[in-house]
């Protein structure tokens, strides 16, 4: 609560520095410990949202999901309030990214810099295109997959897992790595 | 005797669902506060993530071991002071079971490819829509149609 308290009071300016943003992410896992001992991870919505909508026949998806999972869909329903209202009363969306970065980024015809993501991939009428296609379908399916498997993704492992020295997650976080870079630096100019 | 006992049982039934009701809205309030930090940090902008994996930028990093550092630091403390829930049990956080490690490698490399691609893992998906980039909805549903698919192939990939 004390960690919401802090939020709070300091949404209203534009993008956060570093050592803000970093710490009040960190804050989020004892805060969910001491509240319900609950293990901070965002991937294992994607199995309680199959579990709720699409069970079949699939033994993974047979499970009491208001029983596990009812407080992280929860959570994960107030993110996405959190992020209406920090995109609605905050300062501008404009990403002030290096211009290394913006000029690799126009070198694969990327053009429109406003907002969070580049509207020539991540719009309604992207979506039938190639690049909208591999950016949001693809992208996500392997999101999703890949999450299910390695059994957590950037919170569960990266933060929660590294924070509490496990080996699992750090092999995990290499993986995320490696997918990542192949991924920038070989997939990205072939649709792009 | 009788009555005693019923009303002593429906007390703690009201207490229980209070207590729980307020938690549900916690966990709620706490996810509000997650969704803005993650937009105010732009942790959901698939510029900062390209950046990222560019290394043009040290501001992720700086962002993710930060928040790694103050996670560390409180579990420590947490297992060191030995605290206990709000409602009074012990915290635990099971380990994960190793195995080969192969699910850890090939799983995290998948969910690696999705995430420069989609430049968001799954948090900051729904904090996107949110954000007012609604197309991300058919994003959230592929990443259950590949969640789903783990959950068929589960028997027959190595773990």
């Amino acid at each position: 609560m004390t960690a919401t308290a802090i939020l709070m009071s300091v949404s209203f300016s534009a993008d956060w520095p570093w050592y803000l943003a970093g710490p009040a992410i960190g804050l989020f896992v004892p805060v969910l410990l001491i509240l319900g001992n609950k293990l901070f991870g965002l991937s294992s919505n994607l199995r309680h949202l199959c579990s709720a909508v699409v069970p079949g026949n699939v033994e993974y998806f047979r499970y009491d999901w208001k029983q596990t999972g009812l407080w992280n869909l929860l959570f994960v329903g107030g993110i996405l309030l959190g992020g209406f209202l920090a995109s609605h009363w905050g300062g501008s969306q404009n990403i002030a990214i290096s211009e290394q970065t913006r000029l690799a980024l126009m070198k694969l015809g990327i053009h429109d810099f406003s907002g969070m993501a580049p509207r020539e991939l991540f719009t309604w009428s992207a979506l039938p295109t190639l690049k909208g296609f591999v950016s949001i379908v693809v992208g996500g399916f392997l999101v999703g997959f890949g999450t299910a498997y390695a059994g957590g993704c950037t919170s569960g492992h990266a933060i929660s897992g590294l924070a509490d020295l496990q080996l699992s997650s750090l092999i995990a976080v290499v993986g995320f790595f490696a997918g990542g870079l192949i991924a920038t630096h070989f997939l990205l100019p072939l649709f792009l | 005797m009788r009555t005693m006992s019923n009303e002593s049982t429906r007390e703690q039934t009201t207490q229980a669902q209070g207590q729980s009701g307020i938690v549900l809205l916690a966990y709620i309030l706490l996810g509000i506060g997650f969704g803005i930090a993650l937009t105010k940090s732009e942790v959901v902008s698939w510029f900062r993530i390209q950046e990222m994996f560019r290394f043009q930028s040290p501001r992720m990093y700086e962002i993710i071991a930060s928040a790694i550092a103050v996670a560390a630091a409180s579990i420590a403390l947490i297992k060191k002071l030995g605290l206990k829930t709000t409602s009074g049990e012990p915290i635990t956080i099971p380990p994960k079971t190793l195995g080969n490690g192969i699910r850890y490698a090939v799983g995290g490399t998948i969910f690696g490819l999705g995430w420069a691609l989609t430049g968001a893992c799954p948090g900051p998906l729904f904090a996107l829509v949110g954000d007012g980039v609604t197309v991300m909805i058919v994003a959230i549903v592929s990443a259950m149609a590949g969640t789903w698919l783990y959950g068929v192939l589960r028997p027959k990939l190595p773990h």
